[in-house]
């Protein structure tokens, strides 16, 4: 068991932060997208914990059960077991391994719900530095007009429902993210987050998004097998 | 001046003023006998007029239930169940435990963040990291040490359920088989408790006498603790 802080394994670690609707998720998805066509080994890490640990989550979120503290510790476990599971060992094999939010997530939604900074920093010491972590900066209108017209229903503590801003769940759900906003416009300096400007055409975002990456990929190792894998998922498709 | 508080940073929205009760943890090793003397204790605290909460690990309603079976299936990794357990204990605090000081109860519970962190330093965690995390629990009154040697343990072990894989550190493949592996472990985290003696302030217990013996003497601390003054 250790703190694995700043790695030494071969691989690259490359992370995306922003609040919901900032284009994070697509911006990762062509950067996978991109990584894979160059030859890259990548490693998508999700946040497939075990199972155990997520119906605690679940079932807690479902139930209202959790209070701040609850909200942090059964998070940050479900994220030791991913680091444990899903990123160290690949990083180990030399694969990039790509993740949708990471510990700074952590740090911004549990402060907002009133946990000590510093505690919650400590709690996540076991984490892997990124080699990149990339924050899509959003002013909070832009996101919102994307969350509030596109996806389903937003959830309880999605919208922050439990820190009792507002009872209309959308309102709540702007107050509590102009909150989380400040909380990682601090942590830009304070863990030299790269900030990405999200208001930007999609297109140009990536284009930024690749030259850094890119420089960061120096000596990493690519697969001599791709050709296998592009006929193995041509074959699954046609099966479908 | 609130009687109670933290080990490091602090709970959101709990008033340590409003705490009243006391808070009181058995310590030791497997086997010890722990949950039968917290048993006894509960029973003639209650015939003296005070209210009792007994609690220990892995009894939260959040967490409690799976946190158990993630035990069972041996698939997690060791900052992840010690993240877990710290889940179940936050939740028992905030829900059973600080509740009940608030309401003036006697709060007896087995195990504590000690034996947490006694486990998880063996495999190999960075004490350092384990005493933030664990910073949020609330310091206790007492914590009674129920000591016994390496032999009455092992003797007790094998009169009572024998040697168990977590019990016994398995998963640390530390001997050919339980018994040499029980042993190991075993000293290792009692020479681990022993550390911690003097660093929390643990009152030990010779618990290698009988039952009514151990019994006699935990209830006489027990008692001070409770008659001392609140304030």
């Amino acid at each position: 068991m250790k703190m694995y802080g700043k790695h030494r394994f071969p691989g690259r670690l490359f992370i995306v932060e922003g609040i919901d609707g900032s284009g994070k998720s697509t911006q990762l998805m062509l950067l996978k997208k991109w990584l894979e066509s160059e030859g890259y080994v990548v490693y998508f890490s999700e946040w497939n914990s075990s199972p155990l640990v997520q119906d605690v989550t679940k079932r807690g979120k479902k139930k209202k059960m959790l209070t701040p503290m609850t909200f942090s510790l059964i998070h940050a476990t479900d994220f030791a077991d991913r680091t444990e599971h899903h990123i160290i060992p690949p990083l180990k094999a030399g694969a990039v391994v790509l993740a949708d939010r990471y510990s700074y997530t952590a740090f911004a939604r549990d402060v907002v719900r009133g946990v000590s900074p510093k505690w919650v920093r400590e709690l996540y010491a076991f984490a892997v530095k990124p080699t990149v972590a990339f924050y899509f900066r959003t002013p909070l209108d832009v996101a919102m007009k994307r969350i509030l017209g596109g996806r389903d229903a937003i959830k309880y503590y999605e919208a922050g429902m439990d820190l009792g801003l507002s009872d209309d769940i959308e309102q709540s759900f702007g107050l509590f993210q102009a909150r989380i906003i400040e909380e990682y416009e601090k942590m830009v300096a304070e863990f030299g987050l790269v900030a990405i400007d999200a208001t930007r055409s999609i297109e140009e975002q990536q284009a930024e998004v690749r030259r850094i990456v890119s420089e960061a990929l120096t000596g990493t190792k690519k697969t001599k097998v791709r050709r296998w894998l592009d006929l193995a998922s041509l074959a699954k498709r046609s099966q479908k | 001046m609130a009687r109670f508080s933290f080990f490091g940073e602090a709970l959101p929205e709990i008033d340590l003023e409003e705490l009243k009760g006391k808070l009181i943890v058995l310590e030791g090793t497997d086997g010890v006998g722990r949950s039968t003397h917290i048993g006894l204790l509960k029973q003639w605290l209650e015939n003296h007029g005070h209210a009792v909460l007994d609690t220990g690990m892995t009894r939260s309603a959040l967490a409690g239930k799976r946190l158990k079976q993630a035990k069972e299936g041996h698939t997690l990794g060791g900052i992840t169940m010690s993240l877990f357990y710290a889940t179940d204990l936050a939740d028992r605090l905030e829900n059973e435990i600080i509740p009940a000081l608030r309401a003036g109860f006697i709060v007896l519970t087995d195990r504590y963040i000690y034996s947490l962190m006694a486990r998880a330093i063996v495999r190999g965690a960075d004490p350092e990291w384990l005493r933030e995390v664990y910073g949020f629990a609330l310091k206790p009154d007492a914590i009674f040490y129920l000591r016994v040697g390496i032999d009455d343990l092992v003797t007790r072990v094998l009169q009572s359920t024998g040697f168990e894989y977590w019990e016994s550190g398995m998963d640390l493949h530390m001997g050919e088989d339980m018994y040499e592996s029980f042993v190991r472990y075993q000293k290792w985290l009692l020479a681990e408790f022993d550390k911690m003696v003097e660093v929390y302030g643990f009152q030990p217990i010779d618990a290698s006498g009988s039952v009514e013996e151990v019994f006699k003497e935990l209830r006489d601390r027990v008692d001070a603790v409770v008659a001392r003054d609140g304030d």
